[in-house]
């Protein structure tokens, strides 16, 4: 084609196009540098940092509890998984247990958090495909779960819900039935999306074999998450290396075929369904009376004292004080790298300690990051819509890319 | 003669005045009927049930700023609001939108250019025009966003431009002449075309949703891709303008599938010479009205529930699927008309 219009002598240019910062559809502030041909994507170039806040600097200023709420803003769409696996992470370093009840809380609070976020991306991806109603079904079903996070914390978006071994607080009472209520709830309103878009033959012709990549180039370039099970490759950390006691729980990987916008489509839609199962399996071994925190004279040195009791007697207050302004003492150089399986793949922390209880070193390893060095492979050679969809269906935060 | 002059102008201004106002509440219509899909309430401020909404979007728009890009071409830039706003006012010159009239002895057909003969051709050519506007806005507005609005919309309606012509030749064919009349008076008291031109109809039907650039085919605007398309850089009136031509072009299409498929003004077992000649042009016309408004609410749900296509996608339709389907029936439409013989 190309040779064609040049054999007429014809004059063609390539156009650079700026996509991003401010851009409907990048999702933040992610910028594009596109170089088309026609439509045609020759080149990209995806350019991060414009909502860089330093949390990692900070983070070496701050006592581990402190840097609970930057995690927070990381991920802002899967806070409770941030916080948890902070907790998890400093927990390990340090050799701290957490009682069977808290295990269980984690549990649930993270894969809600998945769901939450594997809605908020259907609503998104729906959007920029152009199915603008898909976007309101998943959130007036995703607010649900914003409401249960109150519940659960007291906060709705940011919820700073981990402490180093426990939660900030325990769920009232029947709460658990609550949640069991609004995860059966959900599968309907994805059953309603789904009559709408899988088996739509311009949602087909929009993702199928749009933005590939083989499970080699995959896990060459350190994709994680579905993303990268979307190409094939049966990863997944729950699984690999289990935490919070997932080994336990029965669950299937979903893996797709040809690594395009389509099977990260269904990849996200069956992951949603199996957290349900496992949230189901999680609130069977919910008991409400045992304590969220140990409460043996041993431990008490490292976990928070029961709430009544901090609020009347002055033991437990000045304890919790302490607790809480002074975080467990990172052991001097030891380090520890823990990943977890976060909602957009593998979220790594990695702490280094310093004999204080604020860490020598706090490192990140967010998997939004890492998943975007996967988007100039994909696009390259589709057209400029396709950019859309891939950046969608990649499903980037970008609280996250940049930290 | 002086009666002939006062009843046209009677008619165009009637025409307008209707038309405008149905751009202003479909916008309304829009809104509300995209609310209802998506379980939200819509427009509820402004008078009762917002029924008052677009007159506050009117009064919002002339007191918006109007911005003008630095570097732009002025002339084409400032024409090409108005160049989408016309073409699609003045289509309602062909479009016959009830029963004839009779007053003082005197017949006169809700039409506003009456006698021509010719009224799919205007059509067509007019339709063509609208494109213009786009091209002028993208390529004077110098942003890359709008040039490639431009491009693809050009590519498109021209394009479609072809599937409309394919899809009113069998027609034209069957009723034996242009003239949109003609086509209404084929279907009365007989079937309504969309039952015997089925395949016609699908044709129009995507060939009007591809003119109109409406979602699925809204490529040339695609706000997650193209921010705005064409239109990314126009502001308060001017934009305005380009929105009221895409929901003028909507009534226009509602009103020719009515029209060419659906029967017109006319339905199943009633003659409007049953209520006398002025009352009963009347009633007609308001058929007409809320059979086109049946059609506006088709557009507007079809935009709040399918995703969008990719340019490549809606090429290759018009130029794969589309073009060897409307020629072969074309083929099949004249073969069927030979074997019938001449009518009468």
């Amino acid at each position: 084609m190309k040779s064609e219009v040049k054999d007429l002598g014809l004059r063609t240019e390539r156009m650079t196009i700026n996509m991003g910062p401010q851009h409907p559809a990048t999702h933040g502030v992610l910028r594009i540098v596109l170089t088309l041909d026609g439509e045609r994507v020759v080149a990209a170039t995806p350019h991060v940092g414009y909502l860089h806040r330093g949390i990692e600097k900070i983070a070496e200023n701050k006592t581990l509890h402190q840097v609970i709420p930057y995690t927070d803003r990381m991920d802002y769409l899967s806070p409770a998984s941030n916080n948890i696996g902070l907790c998890l992470a400093v927990e390990k370093l340090i050799g701290l247990g957490i009682t069977e009840k808290c295990r269980v809380m984690r549990v649930v609070a993270c894969e809600l958090a998945r769901i939450s976020s594997h809605l908020l991306w259907l609503a998104t991806d729906a959007l920029d495909i152009g199915a603008g109603t898909i976007y309101f079904y998943a959130f007036t079903e995703r607010e649900k779960y914003y409401d249960m996070f109150e519940k659960m914390t007291g906060a709705r978006f940011t919820l700073s819900y981990g402490r180093i071994g426990g939660l900030s607080c325990e769920w009232e009472s029947g709460l658990e039935k609550e949640v069991l209520d609004l995860v059966e709830g959900t599968p309907a309103c994805l059953d309603e999306i789904e009559k709408l878009l899988t088996r739509n033959r311009i949602w087909i012709e929009r993702n199928q074999d749009v933005g590939v990549i083989s499970g080699e180039e995959a896990v060459a370039l350190g994709l994680s998450g579905p993303n990268l099970r979307a190409s094939g490759v049966e990863w997944d950390i729950r699984k690999a290396y289990p935490y919070l006691g997932y080994e336990r729980y029965k669950f299937e990987i979903p893996v797709g075929e040809h690594g395009d916008c389509y099977d990260r489509y269904l990849v996200r839609l069956e992951e949603m369904r199996q957290s349900i199962g496992i949230v189901r399996q999680a609130l069977k071994e919910y008991d409400e009376k045992i304590p969220l925190f140990p409460q043996d004279d041993a431990s008490a040195k490292y976990y928070y004292p029961p709430k009544e009791k901090v609020l009347t007697s002055m033991e437990e207050l000045i304890h919790q004080f302490i607790v809480a302004t002074e975080s467990p003492k990172t052991p001097k150089h030891e380090e520890i790298y823990l990943a977890i399986e976060a909602p957009k793949g593998e979220l790594g922390f990695h702490i280094v300690g310093s004999g204080t209880s604020v860490a020598h070193r706090l490192h990140f390893r967010s998997p939004s990051f890492v998943n975007l060095q996967g988007l100039p492979v994909m696009i390259k050679g589709d057209m400029l819509a396709d950019v859309i969809a891939t950046v969608a269906s990649l499903d980037p935060v970008l609280g996250e890319v940049d930290r | 003669m002086a009666d002939i002059i006062l009843f046209s102008a009677i008619k165009i201004v009637v025409v307008l005045a209707v038309v405008m106002g149905g751009v202003a509440y479909t916008t309304l219509a829009e809104r509300k009927v995209s609310a209802w899909l998506q379980d939200r309430l819509g427009p509820n401020r402004v008078g009762p049930f917002g029924l008052l909404q677009p007159i506050a979007d009117g009064i919002k728009f002339f007191t918006k700023e109007d911005i003008t890009p630095g570097r732009s071409y002025k002339p084409s830039y400032f024409l090409a609001p108005m160049a989408t706003l016309i073409p699609a006012l003045i289509t309602f010159a062909v479009i016959p939108f009830g029963e004839s009239v009779s007053l003082s002895g005197k017949d006169h057909r809700l039409l506003i250019a009456e006698g021509t003969g010719l009224g799919l051709v205007y059509l067509l050519a007019v339709s063509s025009l609208g494109v213009y506007g786009i091209l002028l806005a993208g390529l004077s507005s110098n942003n890359k966003y709008s040039l490639l609005g431009a491009l693809r919309s050009v590519n498109q309606v021209v394009s479609y431009e072809v599937a409309l012509g394919l899809g009113l030749i069998p027609l034209a064919m069957t009723a034996g002449g242009f003239d949109i009349d003609a086509i209404v008076r084929a279907q009365k008291g007989g079937v309504w075309f969309v039952v015997p031109h089925f395949i016609a109809f699908i044709i129009l039907l995507v060939a009007l949703f591809a003119e109109t650039n409406r979602l699925p085919f809204d490529l040339p605007e695609g706000e997650s891709e193209l921010v705005g398309g064409y239109h990314t850089e126009y502001s308060g009136m001017r934009f305005a303008m380009f929105f009221m031509g895409e929901y003028a072009n909507m009534i226009t299409a509602s009103a020719l599938l009515v029209l060419l498929f659906f029967g017109g003004w006319h339905l199943p077992f009633l003659n409007y010479g049953w209520f006398g000649p002025v009352l009963g042009g009347i009633l007609s016309a308001i058929v007409f009205a809320c059979k086109t408004a049946f059609f506006v609410f088709f557009f507007i749900w079809v935009r709040w529930t399918l995703p969008r296509f990719r340019y490549d996608q809606v090429m290759h339709m018009m130029w794969i699927r589309i073009l060897p389907l409307g020629l072969a029936y074309i083929l099949v439409t004249a073969l069927f008309l030979y074997l019938r013989g001449p009518i009468k």
